[in-house]
C-alpha cells in the first residue's frame, strides 16, 4: 500500500473524528483572510480562548448528559446564579450588606459543592421520579433565574473586588524570570508547550509498543509520523500564538485541565464505559449490571459542578455578578455539544468534540464581530453552521 | 358448507434465510367461525398479515381471493376497505381517547368539514349494544378492563362493516368470565353474518366455538378438520407431529445430585397493575444440568428469568430463593451477576447488545472490572479477551472492533453469550437463544451448552421450540399462565406431553 493510499484509508474511516478539526481550521483560515491577519493575532486569539471558556466546561458536562439521552437546561441560571453567590461569599460586608468575606480558597470549593449538590437535585427528580429531563431541567432554569434576581435585588450588581479570583477569567500564568533570551516572548508558555509535544510524543510511542507487544494493528510507520508531526505542529503553533501576547491565560489551564479529566474518564475508565452503555442502550446496561440510577446522579452532579465553574469563570471573566449572568449559556453548551458531534440519540460523543465545538461556535462570533457583521446576521450564521454541523454527522453516521 | 368468502391459494412466503410459509392453502366458508392453530412459529401470524395487507402483494407468493375476487392488498387500508378487520393481541386503541371517539377514529362520521359528534355517539351507542357492551360511549378507554377494551376494538371493526374479523389470539390476557363472554358474542356475531377467524392456544376454547378448525405446523397446512370430527388429542398430534431431527449433540455427562438453584413458592405481582404475573412457582436446578421451561409465548417464562435476575422491572415478589443452599435476596441485576448468576435475554436487539458498539466493547460491558485496575480499562487487555471469545465460540466478524449491528442474528448472538460467559458465571440462564437465527449456527450454540454443562455449569433454557426444549433438556419444566403446570425429565417428556400441559 503507497503512502497516499494509506492516508486516504485513515482519513476515510475517520473522516467523522477529523470533520470538525477540518471545520474549525477552515472557519481559522477564512476569517483570518477576511480581518488581514488580525483574527489569528495573538491577543484575539487569547480573547477567543477567554471567551469560550465559561460555555466549554458547560460543553463538557452537556456531552455527557446527552450521552445518557438527558438534556439539562438549568445550568445557564444555575452558573449566574452560583456566580452570584461566590461574589456575595467574597464580598465586604462593608460594601454588600449579606457579604460573608469569605477567601478565595474557600469560595471556590463552596461554589462547587453547592454546583454538585444543586446537580444531584436535578439528579434525583429525573432518576428517582422518573420526571423527563427535559422538564425537570426547565423547571431549574426557571428557579435559577428567580434566584438570581433574588440575591442581586438589593445590590443589583455586585463588583467583585478580590484581584486573585479576576485573575482566573482575566490573568496569565507568570514568566521564569527574564534570562535575555526571547524577549517579548512568554517563556513558561514555551516551555510548557515543548512539555506537551514531549509528553503527547512518548504516550503515543508508549501506546504503539503495547499494541505491537499484542501484536495488534497499528498505523503505518508513515502515517504515525505524519501524525504525530501533525499534532506537535498544532500545538507548538497554538503555544507560539499564545507566547506571543501574555501567555497561557488561567482560564485556558483550567479548561485544559477540564478536558483533559473529563476525556480520560470518558475514553479510558470503567465509568466512562458505563456512561457511554447507558446511552447506547439502558435496558442492556441496566441488565448488564450497571446501575442507571447511579450514573445518572453521576452524570447530573458533574454537570452542576462544572455549572459552577462555569458562573466562577464567568464572573471572575466579568469582574462583577450581574443580574442577566447566563443567560442562553445552555443553548450555546448544546450547541457546541451537537457541532462536535454529540449524538442525540445518545450513546455517542465525544468531550474533546465538544470543546472544538465550543471553539467553532466563539470563532463564528469573534470573526464576525472583527468583520463588523452586525448581531442579527451572526445569530442567522451560527444557526446555518449548527444546522451544517449536525446534517454532516447525521449523513457520516450512515456511512459506517 | 357455504361457499367460501376467503381463498389463500399457495402462499409461499420467504424471509431472509427462512422460509415462513410454504404453499399454504387456506379457506374459510362464508359465516362461520375458523379457528387457525399451530405452535409458535407455525405461521399463523405471518399468514394473516399477509391477507390483512401487512406483508404487501409481491411480498409473497400466491393468491389471496375474498368476495370472489383476487385481491392486490398492499396496505392493511385496502383489507379494510374490502371489509378485513383484524385485531391483535397488542390492542390498538388509544386509552386517552373516549370509546366513541376510538370506535371511529379514521373513518370518522362527517358533515361538511366538520366531525358530528352528535350522530358519532348515537351510532358508538348502537354498535355498543351490537357488542353486548353497556357502558357510556364517553367513558375513557383507559378505564376499562382488558375485556371491555376488547368488545371496544371489535366494536369498531364493526363500524367499518366488516365482512371478516380476525382475532389473533383474543382470549390470551382475558379472565374466565370475560372469555365467555367474547365467545358468546363471536357466536352472536355469526348469527348476523359475520365470518370469524380465530387464531388461538387454548384448544378447548377453540374446540368449544370452531366450525371449522386449520392447523398449521412448520409453515405448512397439515390439517383442516371440521368440528364433529376434531379432538383435543387429533389437535395436538397435528400441531407437534413433525419428526425431530437429530440434530442435537449427544450428551453423555449426567448432572450432579447437587442443588445449585431453587425457587420456592415465588410470587411475582405487576408494579402498578397488581395483577399476578407469577403464582407460587417452586422449581430446581442441578449442578452440571440443562432444565428446559417450556410454555407458550407470555406463559411468564421470561418474567420468571427476570424476577430472579435481580428483578429489574421491579415486580412485586414473594416466596424464596436460594442459591447454592443460601438464601439470597437480590435488589439489581447487579447483585445477581456478583451470585454468579447470568442472564441471556431474549431480545438481543432490544435489551441484550448495545448495537451502536463494537464487539470487544460488548463482550466485556459486564465484566469490565477483570480488564481494569483502578478504574482504568486496559484497551488491549480487552482486545484480547474479545479475540479470545471470537476464537471460541466463532464469531464470524472480520474484527473484534467491527460494530455487533453489522453481524447475523446467529453472530450477535454468539457475542450474548461471550458477554455472560467473561463474568464466568455457575447459573447461565439462556431466553430464547435460537431465536432467528440458521440451523448452523443453531448446532453451533448447542454444542457450546453442552460443553459448559460439562465444565460444570447449570443451565436453564428458555424456549418456545418444542424439539429444541426435548432434545437439550435433563429435565423439563412446563409454564402456563404464570404457573409450573408440570415438570417431566427427559425420558418422559414428549411433544404431546409437554404440549397438552403448556395449553391447558
Amino acid at each position: 500500500m503507497t503512502f497516499f493510499d494509506s492516508a486516504k484509508k485513515v482519513l476515510q474511516q475517520n473522516i467523522r473524528e477529523y470533520g470538525m478539526y477540518i471545520a474549525l481550521f477552515v472557519i481559522m483560515a477564512i476569517f483570518t483572510i477576511t480581518t488581514k491577519g488580525t483574527f489569528i493575532s495573538s491577543r484575539n486569539i487569547v480573547n477567543l480562548i477567554n471567551q469560550t471558556g465559561y460555555i466549554a466546561v458547560l460543553a463538557v458536562g452537556m456531552t455527557l448528559i446527552i450521552i445518557i439521552r438527558q438534556i439539562d437546561l438549568s445550568v445557564g441560571f444555575l452558573a449566574g446564579f452560583l456566580g452570584a453567590i461566590a461574589a456575595i461569599a467574597m464580598a465586604d460586608p462593608k460594601v454588600i450588606s449579606n457579604g460573608l468575606n469569605l477567601p478565595v480558597y474557600a469560595v471556590i470549593p463552596l461554589t462547587l459543592s453547592l454546583g454538585i449538590m444543586a446537580g444531584l437535585v436535578t439528579g434525583f427528580l429525573v432518576a428517582q421520579m422518573k420526571i423527563p429531563s427535559f422538564v425537570a431541567s426547565l423547571a431549574g432554569w426557571l428557579i435559577y433565574r428567580g434566584a438570581i434576581l433574588v440575591v442581586t435585588e438589593s445590590t443589583g450588581t455586585i463588583i467583585v473586588a478580590n484581584s486573585a479570583f479576576n485573575a482566573i477569567g482575566n490573568g496569565f500564568i507568570p514568566d521564569i524570570p527574564d534570562i535575555g533570551i526571547l524577549p517579548g516572548v512568554h517563556k513558561l508558555t514555551l516551555l510548557l508547550g515543548v512539555l506537551a509535544v514531549i509528553l503527547l510524543i512518548v504516550n503515543e510511542f508508549n501506546n504503539r509498543r503495547k499494541k505491537q507487544s499484542y501484536n495488534f494493528e497499528v498505523l503505518p510507520v508513515e502515517i504515525f509520523s505524519l501524525k504525530l508531526i501533525f499534532l506537535a505542529a498544532i500545538i507548538g503553533g497554538i503555544t507560539w500564538i499564545l507566547a506571543g501576547y501574555q501567555g497561557l491565560s488561567w482560564t485556558a489551564v483550567i479548561v485544559l485541565l477540564v478536558t483533559l479529566i473529563y476525556n480520560f474518564v470518558m475514553s479510558q475508565t470503567v465509568l466512562g464505559r458505563h456512561i457511554y452503555a447507558i446511552g447506547g442502550n439502558p435496558d442492556a446496561a441496566e441488565l448488564s449490571g450497571i446501575s442507571v440510577k447511579k450514573l445518572v446522579y453521576v452524570v447530573f452532579g458533574s454537570m452542576g459542578m462544572l455549572s459552577a465553574l462555569s458562573g466562577i469563570l464567568f464572573t471572575s471573566r466579568l469582574q462583577s455578578a450581574t443580574t442577566t449572568a447566563g443567560t442562553l449559556f445552555e443553548l450555546d453548551a448544546i450547541a457546541a455539544a451537537y457541532v462536535g458531534g454529540v449524538s442525540a440519540a445518545g450513546g455517542v460523543g465525544k468531550v474533546v468534540g465538544s470543546i472544538i465545538g465550543a471553539l467553532v461556535m466563539t470563532s463564528l462570533t469573534s470573526g464576525m464581530n472583527l468583520m463588523g457583521i452586525g448581531i442579527s446576521y451572526q445569530y442567522i450564521v451560527r444557526g446555518a453552521v449548527l444546522a451544517a454541523a449536525v446534517i454532516f454527522d447525521v449523513t457520516t453516521r450512515g456511512k459506517n | 358448507m357455504n361457499a367460501p368468502i376467503l381463498e389463500m391459494k399457495n402462499i409461499t412466503k420467504e424471509f431472509p434465510g427462512v422460509k415462513a410459509l410454504s404453499d399454504v392453502s387456506f379457506q374459510v366458508a362464508k359465516g362461520e367461525i375458523h379457528c387457525l392453530v399451530g405452535e409458535n412459529g407455525a405461521g399463523k401470524s405471518t399468514l394473516m398479515k399477509i391477507l390483512s395487507g401487512v406483508y404487501p402483494q409481491g411480498n409473497y407468493n400466491g393468491d389471496v381471493i375474498f368476495n370472489g375476487h383476487v385481491q392486490k392488498f398492499s396496505s392493511i387500508s385496502d383489507s379494510e376497505k374490502a371489509g378485513i378487520a383484524i385485531i391483535y393481541q397488542e390492542l390498538a386503541l388509544i386509552p386517552e381517547m373516549t370509546v366513541y371517539e376510538n370506535i371511529f377514529l379514521g373513518h370518522e362520521i362527517k358533515n361538511g368539514l366538520l366531525i358530528d359528534w352528535n350522530e358519532t355517539i348515537k351510532q358508538a351507542g348502537e354498535i355498543l349494544k351490537k357488542v353486548n357492551l353497556d357502558i357510556n360511549p364517553a367513558t375513557k378507554v383507559r378505564n376499562l378492563g382488558v375485556g371491555k377494551q376488547q368488545l371496544v376494538e371489535i366494536a369498531k371493526a364493526l363500524s367499518k362493516d366488516v365482512k371478516l374479523l380476525i382475532l389473533d389470539e383474543p382470549t390470551s390476557s382475558l379472565n374466565e368470565t370475560d372469555s365467555e363472554n367474547l365467545l358468546a358474542l363471536l357466536r352472536d356475531l355469526k348469527h348476523q353474518g359475520v365470518t370469524s377467524i380465530m387464531i388461538s392456544h387454548k384448544l378447548k376454547e377453540v374446540i368449544e366455538i370452531a366450525d371449522t378448525i386449520t392447523v398449521l405446523r412448520d409453515g405448512q397446512t397439515v390439517a383442516t378438520l371440521s368440528k364433529d370430527e376434531v379432538t383435543e388429542h387429533k389437535l395436538i398430534k397435528h400441531m407437534v407431529g413433525r419428526e425431530i431431527n437429530n440434530i442435537y449433540p449427544k450428551r453423555e455427562h449426567k448432572p450432579s445430585q447437587e442443588i445449585v438453584l431453587e425457587v420456592r413458592n415465588w410470587n411475582a405481582y405487576h408494579p402498578t397493575l397488581g395483577r399476578a404475573i407469577l403464582k407460587d412457582v417452586s422449581f430446581n436446578l442441578k449442578k452440571g444440568e440443562i432444565i428446559g421451561f417450556a410454555g407458550l409465548i407470555g406463559s411468564g417464562r421470561t418474567e420468571l428469568a427476570l424476577s430472579i435476575f435481580g428483578n429489574p422491572d421491579g415486580y412485586r415478589l414473594s416466596g424464596e430463593l436460594f442459591v447454592n443452599g443460601n438464601k439470597k435476596q437480590f435488589h439489581h441485576p447487579q447483585d445477581a451477576i456478583k451470585t454468579g448468576i447470568a442472564y441471556v435475554t431474549e431480545d438481543r436487539k432490544g435489551d441484550g447488545l448495545i448495537l451502536i458498539q463494537d464487539v470487544k466493547q460488548n463482550i466485556t460491558l459486564a465484566n469490565l472490572h477483570k480488564i481494569s485496575q483502578r478504574g482504568v480499562v486496559n484497551n488491549n487487555a480487552e482486545i484480547q479477551v474479545a479475540n479470545q471469545y471470537k476464537t471460541n465460540l466463532n464469531i464470524k466478524t472480520p474484527s473484534v472492533e467491527q460494530k455487533v449491528s453489522n453481524l447475523s442474528g446467529g453472530n450477535q448472538q454468539k457475542v450474548c453469550l461471550g458477554k455472560w460467559l467473561f463474568v464466568g458465571p455457575d447459573i447461565l440462564i439462556l431466553d430464547e437463544p435460537t431465536r432467528g437465527i440458521d440451523v448452523g449456527a443453531k448446532y453451533e450454540i448447542y454444542t457450546i451448552m453442552k460443553d459448559l454443562v460439562k465444565q460444570g455449569m447449570s443451565i436453564i433454557m428458555i424456549s418456545s421450540e418444542l424439539p429444541e426444549v426435548l432434545g437439550m433438556s435433563d429435565r423439563v419444566y412446563i409454564v402456563s399462565a404464570g404457573k409450573i403446570a408440570g415438570e417431566l425429565t427427559a425420558e418422559e417428556a414428549t411433544q404431546e406431553k409437554v404440549m397438552r400441559l403448556a395449553t391447558n
